[in-house]
C-alpha cells in the first residue's frame, strides 16, 4: 500500500534474495513472513528475549532490533543454515543429547547465539558459557543443560574429552542401544 | 533397540523424537503459518482498569490503508464464555466473560474491538485510531478491598465480590485442639500475582474451509477439544463446524489450557470475512492481558504437641483470581485446589479451611504449573520452620516426625493418598545435604560474617486426576478421562493418538516409547498424533501432570488392545492357539519355538489386503481404541528439595548457591525428561520465589509491559539443580508413571524462602511472602540492626 516501498537484497545463509519491503519492517519480520524462513522465533520484539538471534556477520544480533534495510551488504546467518532435521550438525547434536530444549521455541536463538559465541571464544570456561546463554531467556529448561550442551560442544570442536560433564551421571548407559 | 533384545524403551532416556525439527528451524509454530490472502488482526484493548464503556469510534480506522474491517462486540454478537460449578449460591456466583468487552471494561488489556487489516504492521496502526470513550469507575484491586463494605462491584452477579466461598472441611473439635495445643503458630503469608509466561505468547489462525463445512483454528492452546466445545457455541455453530489445530507451540504452563476470548474473536472475524485471520499476541499483551496466576493471601493457625505432632490446622485463604471467570476451570480452580490437598504430605489430626475466589480488576487467573501448591506448600513448610524453631527441633526433625509413612494413608482432608517415598527421600535428601557439605558451609560463613541459610521442603503432587476427583470439584464440564488409538499401517508403521498436547514435555517420545515396547517396534516406527480435533479423539488435553499418567495410560491400553488382535490373527497365521503365541519385536512368535513366527508387515498384509484369511468374525484393518480414568483418588507423585542460600548483607541479594532435588514420579518413562521437568519446574518455582511479580499501580494499571519490567530469570540466576530418583510405581495403570510435570515449581519456593530465612536467623527478619526482592531482605535486616542498635543504646 505504501508507496514508499523499497527494494532490498539482503544475503541470508549464503544466498541473495531480493525483497520488496516498507522501510519499517524488521529484520526478523522479513526474515519469517517475507523469506518463510521461520526457523527465526519472536518472543518479545524489544531485543530482551534472545528468540530472534541471528548471526550477522558472524556476531550474534537481535533481529527485532534490526530494520531489515539495515541488513543490507551484511552476511546473514540463520538457524536453518545449521544442520538438517537427518544431518544435525554438532551443536545441534549436543543440544538434543542434553536435553537442551522442551517446546524448542527459544532453541534456534540459543543455537545462533551460542554459534557466534564459539566462533570468537572456541574454548570458554563454563562460567562464561554461562554468562553467554544469559543473554536470552529459556522458560522451559532451568538452562543448565543448554549451558551443558554448549560446554560440551566447545570441548568436542576441542576434540577434548567431555566424558566428566554431567551429562554422564544423568543418562543410563543403554541411551546408545536405544538410538542405534 | 536391538531385535530380541529384552531391554525396554520404557525407562530410557531415549532421545526425543521431536529434537530434529525443532533444532533446524523446522518446526511449526503457529505464527509460522501463512494462508492465501491472510488478514492479521490486532485487538483495541482497555485503558482503564474499570470503567464504562460509553462509545466506540473506528470510522477513522475503517479509512486507514489495508483495513478490512473493525469489529466490536455489537457488530459479532458472539456468546460469551461461561463456566460453572454444580454449588449452591452461597459458595458460587456465575459470572459471564464475553469474547469483546461490552457495556464495560473490568481490566486494563480487556479487548473491546478488533481490528482486521492486510499485515500487521496496518493493524497497529489502525487499532491506535479506535476512539473509545469511557466512564471511569473505581477499581478493585486487592483481596482487602475487594471485601470491604461499599468497596466498588466488579460484577453485579457478585455484589460481595466474591465468586467462590467455600469451607470444605472442619473436624468437630478442633477449636479445643487449637485452644489447649502446647504450640500454636499463627501465619500471615501472601504470594504475588505471576504470569506462567510461555515464550511464545498466544495466537491463533482461523479460516473456513468450506468444503469440510468447518472453521478451522490453528491455535495455541493445551485443550483443542475444549475449545472447539466453546468456540461453537459462541460462533453458533455445530461442534462438527469447527476444527481445532494445534501446531508445535513454545510452552503454555497452563496460560494455554483455558479458552482465550481473543482465539474465538479471530474466528469469529474470519468466518465474518470469509478470509484468514491471523492473530498473534505480543509481548506486552501477554504480560498484561493474558492469564495470570498465583496471587493468594493465607491467615493460619497451626497447632503443634510439645513433642513436635502436627495436631491441626486452621486456614483461611483467599485467591485474587481477577475480573473474569475462567473456562472450563472456573475461578474456583485456585481456591479448590488449595482447600482440598492442603495438609499435603503431613499426618494431620484436625483441619478445617476457608477457601474463597474474590474478583478484582486485573488480568484474570489461569491454572498455572501447580496450582495453588506451590503457595500452600510454602505455608506449610514455613509453618515446619516456625514450629521447629519455638519446639527446639531441627528442621527435619519436625518433619520426620509429622510425614506420612504408611500407605495407603486416608487423610483427614477425605483423600487416599497412594503409596509415595515421602519420608526416604527427605532423608536422602538430608544425606546429601551432610555428603555436600552444606552445614559445614554454613558455620565458616558464619564465622567470615556471611549468611548462609539451608532450606527444606517436603511435598506430594496429586497428577491422576481423573473424572472422580474432579467431579468433587464439582466442576460442570468435568475432566478426567482419555481416549487413545493405535493403528498399524501395512508397512508396520504405528500411529498412536492423544487428546494431550506436547508443549516441550516430550510426549512424541515417551508416548511412543510406551505404545513402541507393547507392540515391540522400534522407536522411530511410532508417531504420536496429537492436537487435532479431527483426527484424534475427544480428550481433555494437557493440564495438572496428567498427560502420562492418564493420557500416556490410554495410549498403552489402546496399544495391548492392538496387540491382542495381533496375537490373535498371528496365532491364527501360525496355526497356534491364541494363548500359545506371544509378541516379540518385530512379530508374532510360538511360545518356546521362535522359528515359527510371522512378521507384523506379514500380518498387516492380511488385515487389509487379504482379509479373505482372517479367522472368522475377526474385523479387518489393525486400529484399536481405547480409553482411560480414573474414579479413585488419584496418585501422587513427591519430592523433597534443598536449598543453599546466601544473603549477601551489603545489598541484600540473595544467591542460590546449590539446589538439591530428590523426586519420586513413579516409574520415569525417561529419566531425562522427568530430569528437564524437574529443572525447568524449579526454575519457575525460583522465579516466583526472587524474582516475578505483576504489579499494578492504583489506578490499576499494570507495572510491566516488557521484559525490562518483568524480571524473569536468566542463566546467570538459576543454578545447576541436582537430581537424584526414587521409584514407588503407580498402582493403577499399567505403565507405573505417576506424574512429573509440575512437581519443581510446587516445591522450589518453599526451599527457597526457607533457606533466606534459615540465613537471617537471628538477625529477626523472617519473611512470610513471595517473591522475595533484594530490596525486601536489605530492608529487613537494616531494620533489624537498626532495632537491635537501638535496643543496645
Ligand atoms: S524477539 Fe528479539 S529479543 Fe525478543
Ligand atoms: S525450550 Fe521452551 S523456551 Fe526454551
Amino acid at each position: 500500500m505504501s508507496e514508499n516501498k523499497q527494494l532490498l537484497t539482503l544475503q541470508v545463509n549464503g544466498e541473495d534474495h531480493e525483497v520488496i519491503c516498507d522501510p519499517r519492517m524488521t529484520l526478523v519480520d522479513v526474515l519469517r513472513h517475507e523469506l518463510f524462513l521461520t526457523g527465526t522465533h519472536v518472543g518479545c520484539e524489544h531485543g530482551v528475549c534472545g528468540a530472534c538471534t541471528v548471526l550477522v556477520d558472524d556476531k550474534p544480533a537481535r533481529a527485532c532490533l534490526i530494520f531489515a534495510a539495515q541488513a543490507e551488504g551484511r552476511v546473514i546467518r540463520t538457524v536453518e543454515s545449521l544442520g538438517t532435521p537427518e544431518e544435525l550438525n554438532d551443536l545441534q547434536e549436543e543440544f538434543s543429547r542434553h536435553h537442551g530444549l522442551q517446546c524448542g521455541f527459544c532453541t534456534p536463538g540459543m543455537l545462533m547465539l551460542a554459534e557466534g559465541f564459539l566462533a570468537e571464544e572456541p574454548n570458554p570456561s563454563r562460567e562464561q558459557v554461562r554468562e553467554c546463554i544469559s543473554a536470552n531467556l529459556c522458560r522451559c529448561t532451568g538452562y543448565q543443560t543448554i549451558v551443558d550442551a554448549v560446554e560440551c560442544t566447545s570441548k568436542r570442536r576441542q576434540s577434548a574429552d567431555c566424558s566428566g560433564c554431567s551429562f554422564a551421571a544423568a543418562v543410563p548407559q543403554n541411551k546408545e542401544e536405544n538410538q542405534a | 533397540m536391538k531385535p530380541n533384545s529384552t531391554k525396554t524403551l520404557v525407562g530410557s532416556s531415549a532421545a526425543r523424537r521431536e529434537d530434529p525439527r525443532l533444532l533446524s528451524g523446522r518446526g511449526r509454530f503457529v505464527d509460522d503459518m501463512h494462508a492465501p490472502g491472510m488478514l492479521h488482526a490486532v485487538f483495541v484493548r482497555s485503558a482503564h482498569a474499570h470503567a464504562r464503556l460509553i462509545g466506540i469510534d473506528s470510522a477513522e480506522a475503517q479509512q486507514m490503508p489495508g483495513v478490512a474491517a473493525v469489529f466490536t462486540a455489537e457488530d459479532l454478537r458472539l456468546g460469551p464464555i461461561v463456566a460453572g460449578l454444580d454449588r449452591p449460591a452461597k459458595e458460587w456466583a456465575e459470572t459471564a466473560m464475553p469474547i469483546l468487552a461490552s457495556g464495560k471494561v473490568r481490566f486494563v488489556g480487556e479487548p473491546i474491538a478488533v481490528v482486521v487489516a492486510s499485515d500487521p504492521y496496518a493493524a497497529e496502526d489502525a487499532a491506535e485510531q479506535v476512539d473509545v470513550s469511557y466512564d471511569p469507575l473505581d477499581p478493585v484491586l486487592g483481596d482487602d478491598q475487594a471485601l470491604s463494605a461499599g468497596a466498588p462491584v466488579v460484577h453485579e452477579e457478585a455484589p460481595q465480590n466474591t465468586l467462590v466461598d467455600v469451607s470444605l472441611f472442619a473436624t468437630e473439635g478442633i477449636d479445643r485442639i487449637l485452644d489447649e495445643a502446647h504450640t500454636v503458630v499463627e501465619v500471615d503469608l501472601r504470594t504475588g500475582r505471576q504470569n506462567a509466561l510461555p515464550l511464545e505468547t498466544r495466537g491463533a489462525l482461523a479460516q473456513w474451509d468450506d468444503r469440510s463445512e468447518q472453521m478451522v483454528v490453528h491455535t495455541c492452546t493445551q485443550t483443542p477439544h475444549q475449545v472447539r466445545t466453546v468456540a461453537a457455541e459462541s460462533l453458533g455453530l455445530l461442534e462438527r463446524q469447527v476444527r481445532i489445530v494445534v501446531p508445535d507451540m513454545g510452552g503454555g504452563f497452563g496460560q494455554k489450557c483455558v479458552v482465550s476470548r481473543e482465539e474465538i474473536a479471530t474466528a469469529a472475524a474470519a468466518l465474518r470475512l470469509r478470509k484468514p485471520v491471523k492473530w498473534i499476541e505480543d509481548r506486552r499483551e501477554a504480560l498484561t492481558a493474558a492469564f495470570l496466576a498465583r496471587q493468594q493471601h493465607y491467615t493460619a493457625r497451626a497447632a503443634f504437641s510439645s513433642d513436635g505432632e502436627f495436631l491441626a490446622l486452621d486456614v483461611d485463604v483467599i485467591c485474587d483470581m481477577g475480573a473474569y471467570s475462567v473456562y472450563p476451570f472456573t475461578a474456583g480452580i485456585e481456591p479448590l485446589m488449595a482447600s482440598a490437598e492442603m495438609p499435603g504430605v503431613y499426618r494431620l489430626g484436625a483441619y478445617r479451611v476457608r477457601g474463597r475466589a474474590v474478583t478484582t480488576n486485573k488480568a484474570p487467573t489461569a491454572p498455572y504449573r501447580g496450582v495453588s501448591r506451590p503457595q500452600y506448600v510454602l505455608l506449610l513448610e514455613h509453618i515446619m520452620e516456625r514450629a521447629a524453631a519455638e519446639l527446639g527441633m531441627t528442621s527435619v526433625d519436625i518433619r520426620r516426625r509429622n510425614l506420612i509413612t504408611e500407605f495407603p494413608y486416608k487423610s483427614v482432608n477425605n483423600i487416599t493418598y497412594d503409596p509415595g517415598s515421602y519420608l526416604e527421600s527427605l532423608e536422602l535428601c538430608e544425606k546429601l545435604v551432610q555428603e555436600r557439605g552444606w552445614p559445614q558451609m554454613q558455620q565458616k560463613a558464619a564465622e567470615e560474617g556471611r549468611r548462609i541459610g539451608i532450606g527444606y521442603s517436603c511435598f506430594s503432587e496429586r497428577t491422576g486426576y481423573g473424572t472422580g476427583a474432579f467431579a468433587q470439584r464439582k466442576m460442570k464440564a468435568v475432566p478426567g478421562f482419555d481416549l487413545a488409538e493405535a493403528r498399524m499401517d501395512f508397512t508396520g508403521a504405528v500411529t498412536i493418538t492423544s487428546a494431550t498436547i506436547n508443549h516441550g514435555q516430550s510426549h512424541e517420545t515417551t508416548m511412543s516409547q510406551i505404545a513402541a515396547d507393547v507392540l515391540g517396534v522400534e522407536l522411530s516406527a511410532v508417531r504420536l498424533e496429537q492436537g487435532d480435533t479431527e483426527r484424534v479423539p475427544y480428550g481433555w488435553g494437557t493440564f495438572a501432570s496428567r498427560s502420562i499418567v492418564v493420557g500416556g495410560s490410554a495410549v498403552r491400553n489402546a496399544a495391548s488392545r492392538l496387540k491382542e488382535k495381533m496375537l490373535a490373527l498371528g496365532a491364527h497365521l501360525l496355526e497356534a492357539e491364541a494363548d500359545q503365541v506371544e509378541m516379540h519385536h518385530g512379530g508374532v512368535r510360538v511360545l518356546g519355538e521362535p522359528e515359527r513366527s510371522v512378521s507384523h508387515t506379514e500380518i498387516a498384509t492380511v488385515a487389509y489386503l487379504q482379509a479373505q484369511r482372517l479367522p472368522e468374525g475377526m474385523p479387518p484393518g489393525l486400529s484399536e481404541s481405547d480409553s482411560f480414568d480414573v474414579f479413585n483418588d488419584g496418585t501422587f507423585s513427591n519430592a523433597t528439595h534443598a536449598a543453599l542460600v546466601e544473603v549477601h548483607e551489603g545489598t541484600g541479594q540473595p544467591e542460590i548457591l546449590s539446589f538439591l532435588c530428590v523426586e519420586d514420579c513413579g516409574v520415569a518413562i525417561n529419566p531425562q525428561v522427568v530430569e528437564g521437568q524437574a529443572r525447568g519446574g524449579i526454575a519457575q518455582g525460583i522465579a516466583g520465589a526472587l524474582f516475578e511479580e505483576i504489579e499494578y499501580d492504583a489506578a490499576g494499571h499494570p507495572l510491566a509491559g516488557s521484559f525490562m519490567d518483568y524480571r524473569t530469570p536468566t542463566a546467570q540466576e538459576i543454578p545447576d539443580i541436582e537430581i537424584h530418583h526414587l521409584e514407588t510405581p503407580c498402582l493403577f495403570n499399567e505403565t507405573g508413571a505417576k506424574g512429573a510435570g509440575e512437581g519443581g515449581t510446587i516445591g522450589a519456593p518453599a526451599a527457597v524462602v526457607n533457606a533466606i530465612n534459615d540465613a537471617c536467623r537471628g538477625t529477626g527478619a523472617e519473611f512470610s511472602h513471595v517473591p522475595i526482592t533484594s530490596r525486601d531482605i536489605h530492608a529487613a535486616l537494616f531494620a533489624a540492626t537498626t532495632t537491635s542498635k537501638l535496643q543496645e543504646a
